[in-house]
């Protein structure tokens, strides 16, 4: 019912409009061209000051109410991230200037030389030097981005330090897997043939080769260490995703069959987070940033950013994948299963629920 | 030469040539039938008009699936019965729209106003139309081609549109179409028969573009009235030549990019695939050796000419109107120039910043990143000839001028966020977020867009003998501006924030679920701005018919060619001889006289320019 009533007013909107669009293009025809251009032209020459003065307004006003929203309003999360926050707001102000004067200039001029009997139009087709200033201002300007710039990149994307936690972050569809080397500091070597999801094998990890007897493979939450450099190695199962860690300022693709990898230094414990933003449900999330299929939106994990002690006390609980695998192989054996276990397959679960019901 | 023989047929039929061109149809020559001269017609005029309208059809369908999309972005919460009556159970479900349906909506949208509209629909249009009005040609170098280049585009519009009714849905992954995703049947639903109909339906689009892309150059080129050198064209000439040469160049290697996915899909290659072990079928694929960045590099080497390609066009239309309507030269016509040069040179070279954050060799991205800030120069140099020519001008604000400088305003906006992105250490944060929908859209989208409006407006006196309503016209622009700017400026700061883009759903992200409000207000905004394009298209087919009939023969009081061509020019353009041209065609304000067209000879005192 209220359907048949919004689009009843919507369409009595649009008749009274036409008849006033009509009735004004009689009366113009009445008043003659010359006459009907000149009331044309101030209306508009007027809105047009009048749009750069309330658009000024409203970009301060969207500034003001958006900015503390954006993660410009807090410090970066990361070493890098610092680097990346310092580098924006360099270009905010070298862009920012440009946009100011260029619309600034743009509707003034629309304004101040509207049609008027009492002026013309001055003819001035060219003039070489201008377009030599305008031509080497803006090359000088981005060069300095430009090496600003590159200075950045080359130190994010070289290699990471010796003393790098390494991490392996696999994404499939929907969710991300994660492996530490365990004792030996090296992962086993992995083949997707291998891949069994039904018997723990995730990653296709190669019984054969021995090193991958102490890797530990989780999935959803991922720990690292705070000011300690994390490198993570980055593999997809099956179609492009990309691990987007927005609070630290960085994202890398995760291609299947092409390995790249990522490394920066967290500079803070989620628990600091928690308590510097006053937001006690804060996490470090890692979104997937690249479109993956249906469950794209849902594709989150989480990466939890801990003391060196804490992170030595959740690595020790841990158990190597292999023990999942092959329990009796597990010198713990006697034990009952241990509580980490259970708690990976009920997340696995609950994430392609989400995609399901939402489908 | 056929071509010139018929010409001197069509003048000598012409013979009594009529003075006055008060009357409709005066120069009908051979008797035209319905079909030959609506629908199988080569003449270029008409050729346009259905570019347009069909541009038209695809801008409501693109935009209607805007906002189904925004009504899930803006109320994730609310349910919409009435749509899942109207739309059916495979679109919504429960009253939501599923999250299928809205990928398949967001992808839809973005390949058909990226190629459909911004390509056929705006290149489509004002190369066929003006080309030969503003060179001094009776028609298209091959008419035949030009008729096939939009029957070619029709067919990849039919096959498009089937696309969406197929019953596993159109394809989903994205405009860009990055494998794995759309390679693999099981990957998702709609890159099934979905997928099969889109890459069909690109692969003729592609074909129609280089037909007419081909044409335009030669008529460019070969066709030109006596008098009429190359630095005697009119800007949007120039917009167009480079357009089409970026059009003949990169969509034959979309092409083969397609072709190679085609073969992955269904023949068993293996160029994009490696390593893929496939979840809901739980089989490991026997592909091994193929990279899927190859179709990256592949897509974009289009990919970023093409945004040129929607961009160039629309600097053209604007650089006359903004010319013709302050009455003064466009500043800095070879500047204008030589920057088109630069932009359509540089597109070629700057396509891996789409690629940073792929995995690329770093150095290799740093030459990018070089490259593509460099290709801010040109358009700056652009953006300040602009404001020049409107400085000390006597400026009159017809719909057409409106729209144009509100391209120019929508560029800087938009422009200015690619030296952002361009940094490769900036776009490693940004890459993927509203950031980029916000800077393409703005730049490319909206920008665009004006330049299409602005060209409609100003030539829809020759396209129908007839004037636009000017109040409506008004009412169009100003509600357009102001709520492409409150759509678009707050997503820059979503982006800052770090939200991803095509998120069906933000609610259970700790990090982006704080825009709930301002989704809100950007989706009823659009909703708005959607409404008034249908008022414009109200105006645009009531005009058409009956409009405000035009009475002289120049209205705009410009200098181009096309205004030397009866009210209503027949298949031949101009009775009798093709004028010559003498000057350029930016001669406004000069010695005292308003302005003096181009085929009017230097006087004896003028200083020629
Ligand atoms: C000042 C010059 C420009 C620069 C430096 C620039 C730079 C960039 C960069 C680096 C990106 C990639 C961002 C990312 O995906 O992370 C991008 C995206 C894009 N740009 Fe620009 N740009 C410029 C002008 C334009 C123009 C003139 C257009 C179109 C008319 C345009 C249309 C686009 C589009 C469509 C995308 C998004 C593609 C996608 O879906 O991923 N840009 N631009
Ligand atoms: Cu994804
Ligand atoms: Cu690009």
């Amino acid at each position: 019912m209220s359907m048949f009533f919004t689009i009843a007013v919507i369409v009595l909107v649009f008749l009274i409009i036409f008849q006033i669009a009509k009735a004004s293009e009689y009366v113009s025809v009445i008043k003659g061209e010359e006459k009907a251009r000149a009331d044309q032209n101030k209306v508009n020459g007027f809105l047009m000051i009048a749009f750069l003065i309330a658009g000024l307004f409203g970009v301060y006003f969207c500034n003001k109410v958006l900015y503390p929203d954006t993660l410009l309003s807090h410090e970066a999360a990361s070493v890098q991230g610092e680097k990346v926050d310092s580098m924006l707001w360099i270009t905010i102000v070298i862009t920012g200037v440009v946009f100011f004067i260029t619309q600034i200039l743009l509707f003034y001029f629309s304004y101040k030389y509207q049609e008027s009997k009492k002026r013309k139009a001055y003819y001035y087709p060219h003039n070489n030097k201008l377009e030599v200033i305008w031509t080497a201002v803006p090359a000088i300007a981005l060069t300095a981005l430009i090496v600003f710039g590159l200075k950045n990149w080359f130190a994010f994307t070289g290699p990471a330090p010796k003393e790098a936690l390494q991490v392996e972050i696999t994404g499939k569809q929907f969710g991300w897997i994660f492996r530490y080397p365990g004792m030996d500091q090296t992962f086993g070597k992995k083949y997707y043939k291998l891949i069994d999801d039904a018997n723990s094998n995730s990653l296709g990890q190669d019984w054969k080769d021995s090193k991958n007897f102490d890797d530990v493979v989780v999935s959803q939450t991922m720990y690292c260490v705070v000011n300690r450099p994390v490198n993570l190695r980055i593999f997809s199962r099956d179609v492009i995703h990309d691990v987007g860690l927005s609070e630290f300022r960085l994202k890398q693709d995760a291609v299947p069959g092409t390995p790249t990898s990522l490394w920066f230094t967290p500079k803070f414990t989620t628990k600091e987070m928690k308590e510097k933003l006053g937001k006690p449900d804060f996490q470090y999330e890692i979104s997937c940033d690249q479109m993956c299929g249906n469950g794209h939106y849902s594709m989150k994990g989480v990466i939890e950013v801990v003391t060196q002690e804490e992170y030595d006390v959740w690595l020790a609980q841990q158990k190597p994948n292999y023990y999942t695998v092959f329990p009796d192989k597990d010198p713990s054996n006697q034990k009952p299963q241990l509580a980490t276990d259970s708690t990976k397959t009920t997340a696995s679960v609950k994430t392609t629920d989400v995609v399901k019901t939402k489908m | 030469m056929s071509n010139e023989a018929s010409m001197h047929a069509d003048t000598s039929v012409n013979v009594p040539v009529e003075v006055h061109h008060h009357e409709e149809h005066a120069h009908h020559h051979h008797h035209e039938s319905f079909i030959t001269k609506y629908v199988f017609s080569q003449d270029h005029k008409m050729i346009a008009k259905q570019f347009l309208i069909t541009g038209m059809i695809w801008a409501v369908i693109g935009g209607l699936m805007s906002v189904l999309f925004r009504l899930q972005l803006g109320y994730p919460e609310e349910k919409f019965m009435w749509l899942q009556d109207l739309m059916g159970k495979w679109w919504f479900e429960d009253g939501h729209l599923t999250a299928q349906a809205y990928y398949a909506l967001v992808t839809t949208h973005g390949t058909v106003l990226i190629f459909f509209v911004l390509t056929a629909g705006l290149s489509g249009t004002f190369a066929n139309l003006l080309i030969p009005l503003q060179v001094g040609a009776r028609d298209m170098a091959s008419p035949l081609l030009n008729m096939l280049s939009y029957w070619f585009f029709f067919l990849a519009s039919v096959i498009m549109f089937s696309s969406i009714f197929v019953s596993t849905g159109p394809f989903s992954g994205g405009w860009t179409a990055y494998p794995p995703l759309s390679a693999l049947h099981d990957a998702s639903p709609g890159s099934q028969h979905g997928m099969d109909l889109w890459l069909i339906a690109m692969a003729v689009f592609v074909v129609s573009s280089l037909l007419g892309g081909l044409n335009y150059i030669v008529t460019i080129l070969n066709m030109r009235t006596k008098g009429m050198s190359m630095t005697r064209l009119p800007l949007t000439i120039w917009g167009l030549f480079f357009t089409a040469i970026l059009g003949v160049l990169s969509f034959p290697v979309l092409l083969s990019g397609f072709i190679l996915l085609i073969f992955d899909r269904n023949f068993g290659t293996s160029f994009y695939l490696s390593d893929i072990f496939v979840a809901t079928t739980n089989t490991a694929l026997p592909n091994e050796g193929g990279n899927a960045i190859l179709f990256q590099h592949l897509f974009w080497f289009l990919g970023h000419p093409e945004v040129y390609i929607i961009a160039l066009p629309a600097m053209g239309i604007v650089s006359e109107i903004i010319s013709t309507n302050s009455r003064k030269p466009i500043f800095g016509y070879m500047a204008m120039v030589a920057s088109f040069f630069a932009i359509a040179t540089l597109s070629f070279l700057v396509w891996a910043h789409h690629m940073f954050v792929t995995g690329m060799n770093p150095f290799l991205g740093s030459i990018f990143v070089l490259l593509t800030l460099l290709i801010a120069v040109p358009s700056a140099i652009k953006v300040f000839n602009w404001l020049t020519t409107l400085w000390r001008g006597s400026i009159r604000f017809t719909p057409a001028m409106l729209f144009a400088i509100g391209f120019v305003s929508m560029f800087i906006s938009g422009g200015l966020t690619g030296i952002w992105l361009g940094n490769s250490a900036l776009d490693i944060h940004l890459h993927d977020t509203y950031f980029v929908i916000a800077h393409f859209h703005l730049v490319m989208g909206v920008a665009s867009m004006f330049g299409m409006f602005a060209g409609i407006y100003h030539w829809f006196p020759k396209m129908y003998g007839r004037y636009l309503n000017n109040t409506l016209g008004y009412i169009h622009f100003w509600i357009t501006m102001i709520g492409a700017y409150l759509i678009f400026w707050p997503m820059h700061y979503e982006g800052l924030a770090g939200m991803p883009r095509r998120y069906f759903d933000y609610s259970t992200w700790v990090s982006f679920n704080q825009f709930e409000g301002l989704n809100r207000v950007i989706s009823i905004v659009a909703i708005i701005v959607f409404a008034v394009q249908i008022l414009f298209l109200f105006n645009f087919f009531y005009s058409i018919f009956k409009g405000r009939k035009v009475t002289t023969q120049n209205p705009w009081e410009s200098n181009t060619l096309e205004w030397t061509t009866p009210i209503h020019p027949g298949h031949g353009n101009w009775v009798g001889e093709i004028p010559e041209v003498h000057r350029w065609p930016y001669d406004y304000g000069k010695d005292g006289r308003n302005f003096i067209p181009q085929n009017v000879p230097v006087g004896e005192n003028e200083a020629s320019h």
